[in-house]
């Protein structure tokens, strides 16, 4: 998994308090009958931003961003977009476009008259209209195709005329519904891409749903991940991977390493945690706040522990197991080493060199990992 | 084994056919028929015509046969209106007051023997028009709205059934690019449940085109419809003419089963042509 290094030349909008975020959710929960699927969530999305939900299946993701549309009433709670509230605003009188998770292209209009649908509701001459859905078609490379029934295309171009149509408006906030869901592969990351160096060239605010923790990470600015619909935590692609604030995120994030374990030293400056699952003690040089013989987890992840058939030095953090089994992934390969304990590790080594220490099947290998790798969870 | 079996169908073929159309056709052929016996086939003067023109000139036929189309007419399009607005709250609004009652009532038609349907009905409009004088008489508007009652409920069967399968997120799509609730039903629900409002239409346009029963009560004097003119008739023994009669209905729907397969293809092609 690649990591986007952004660098930003402004300081983040989302670590400035002075600036105005552009949609925020106050305390917003909607239930159906006596089933919350949003619940009490609080958040801030500022002027060009592309925000992901991330979440699993079912968790409520399309609940919010059909709320921000307009399509669904909160149960209580507010919705700010722009500084107004969106209380009682009917989805034809809010600034905000919507792709569908399944597209909802008009099946009786052809591409050019789905793409132009929005801007006759606003009364654009015709000429004017002609114009910008030739533009935007364009962009999305689906020229070509203006005068084919939706019918006729393909799930990715499809999709491309569900974003054309959205865009075409140019909304201020554009909500997209796992947009890239019907995509193989390969063309998937093309379009989140493509979707990039849209929103840069158009400067819209992307809230993106997805439940594609890779697709996230790509695409997103910030991400919040969602559980059961709230979100537990928000940040940027890079904070929540290194930096995840429970073992639910933790795990939905990539892959990881978790040994549940219990304060045994707690200073300002390291902490040491004995787990039984690992069968040794984890130390970490930086202090957490939380009380002594606590319970914890410390989650270190795949690519952050060295394996070497020789003992490496030092003392802390090293443990002892055997390869049960090794995936050849290209890229990278995964090791499975069981640990006396009984507990797996995984441990992934990138296929640098072709004469890289030759680990097999059932050898005997020694694990270790840096002091500031893992990362200590209370809950 | 593969020939005797393709033989057996051929049979089944033929003989599904025979059975449904050897009437039909027997029938066609006798409107040809000079002799006045429908049974009887006058060899020395037939093919004739002369049936048609007796038929042109039997006003009470004719002037059953206009009753009918304005009545067939009207009903399946009040029909379906009602039957779309029945069919919309039915399968939008998932709960309010009487939903329950609606639907009942709305499907009860369906399985109501039709001397019931006509019974209560005659009931009704006498009843009406000694309250409050309206509908006075029976006559065409009474055979209209008895009409409407009962081919409604098949309107709304169909439509919907059409609804049940349509993705609402079409409609909010359009409402998410600034169209109006009432704009988007016009611009995109109507559309795209067109074919299922236009076999409602037809199936409520066949339906009182060929009702008996129902129209025998709601009827007065002088708005005899074609079915109850021809039974009436047809007891009396059948005249040649009801043959011709029936030969022109079988021409007039083949000519518009032909010519609405002619514009689909045409269509088709266009829309193929267009890329
Ligand atoms: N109209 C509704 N009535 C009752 N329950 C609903 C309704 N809409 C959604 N839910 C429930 O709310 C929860 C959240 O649904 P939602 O569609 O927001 O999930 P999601 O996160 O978008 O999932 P997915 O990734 O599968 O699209 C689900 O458990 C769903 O069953
Ligand atoms: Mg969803």
């Amino acid at each position: 998994m690649s990591i986007p290094a952004t660098v930003p030349l402004k300081p983040a909008p989302w670590k400035d308090p002075s600036a105005r975020p552009y949609v925020q959710l106050e305390r917003l929960t909607k239930k159906f009958g006596d089933f919350t699927a949003v619940d009490d969530i609080s958040l801030k999305i500022y002027q060009g931003e592309i925000f992901c939900l991330l979440g699993a299946s079912g968790c409520g993701k399309t609940t919010l961003l059909r709320m921000l549309g307009g399509f669904e009433t909160p149960t209580s709670g507010k919705i700010l977009i722009d500084g107004e509230d969106m209380a009682g605003v009917p989805p034809y009188q809010r600034p905000v476009n919507m792709m569908f998770q399944s597209y909802a292209i008009f099946p009786h209009m052809n591409v050019e008259q789905n793409v132009a649908f929005g801007l006759k509701q606003d009364g654009v001459s015709k000429a004017q209209i002609k114009e910008r859905v030739a533009t935007m078609l364009d962009l999305v490379k689906m020229g070509d195709f203006a005068r084919r029934k939706p019918h006729q295309l393909s799930g990715g171009q499809r999709q491309r005329v569900a974003l054309a149509r959205s865009l075409v408006k140019r909304p201020k906030l554009l909500l997209l519904d796992e947009p890239l869901g019907a995509l193989d592969k390969k063309l998937r990351e093309h379009t989140q891409f493509e979707l990039i160096s849209l929103q840069e060239k158009l400067g819209v605010t992307f809230v993106v749903v997805t439940h594609d923790q890779e697709e996230a990470m790509t695409l997103a600015s910030r991400i919040g991940v969602m559980n059961h619909g709230e979100i537990v935590q928000t940040g940027t692609p890079s904070e929540i991977y290194e930096f995840p604030s429970t073992k639910f995120v933790a795990d939905f994030i990539g892959s990881v390493n978790m040994f549940e374990g219990k304060l045994v030293e707690d200073e300002p400056n390291y902490v040491r945690i004995q787990s039984d699952e690992l069968g040794s003690t984890i130390f970490v040089n930086h202090g957490i706040s939380s009380p002594p013989q606590a319970v914890v987890w410390a989650a270190i992840r795949p690519e952050k522990i060295f394996m070497s058939i020789a003992r490496p030095e030092g003392t802390d953090n090293i443990v002892q197991g055997a390869v049960q089994d090794i995936a050849y992934l290209g890229d990278l390969s995964i090791f499975l080493v069981k640990l006396p304990t009984g507990k797996v590790v995984r441990v992934t080594r990138p296929n640098t060199s072709r004469h890289s220490e030759e680990i097999t099947w059932d050898q005997q290998v020694y694990l270790n990992w840096d002091s500031t790798s893992p990362v200590v969870v209370t809950r | 084994m593969n020939e005797r079996r393709s033989l057996f169908i051929l049979c089944c073929l033929g003989f599904g056919f025979a059975f449904l159309y050897i009437p039909i056709l027997s029938m066609v052929v006798f409107s040809f028929n000079a002799s006045k016996l429908v049974t009887v086939w006058d060899s020395a003067h037939s093919p004739t015509l002369k049936w048609y023109a007796a038929l042109l000139d039997n006003d009470e036929i004719l002037d059953a046969a206009w009753i009918s189309l304005k009545v067939a007419v009207i009903n399946a399009t009040g029909a379906s209106i009602l039957g779309m607005l029945a069919g919309f709250s039915l399968s939008r609004f998932s709960k309010f007051r009487g939903r329950f009652a609606l639907n009942a009532m709305t499907t009860a038609p369906l399985v109501m023997p039709e001397v019931i349907t006509g019974l209560s009905l005659l009931l009704t409009f006498v009843a009406m028009e000694q309250l409050i004088g309206w509908p006075a008489g029976r006559g065409l508007t009474t055979i209209t709205i008895a009409h409407i009652t009962f081919s409604m409920a098949f309107v709304t069967v169909v439509i919907q059934s059409r609804l049940a399968t349509f993705d609402s997120a079409l409609e909010e799509a359009a409402m998410d690019l600034g169209a109006h609730p009432m704009k988007v039903f016009f611009v995109i629900t109507l559309p795209i449940i067109f074919p299922a409002i236009l076999s409602g239409w037809l199936l409520a346009f066949t339906m009182s085109w060929d009702d008996l029963v129902i129209s025998s009560f709601a009827s007065g004097p002088g708005s005899s419809t074609l079915p109850m003119v021809v039974f009436s008739k047809v007891r009396l023994g059948v005249s040649p003419e009801i043959n011709v009669l029936a030969t022109i209905t079988i021409a007039v729907v083949t000519l518009m089963m032909i010519s609405v397969a002619l514009w689909m293809a045409r269509a088709a092609r266009l829309d193929k042509a267009r890329q």
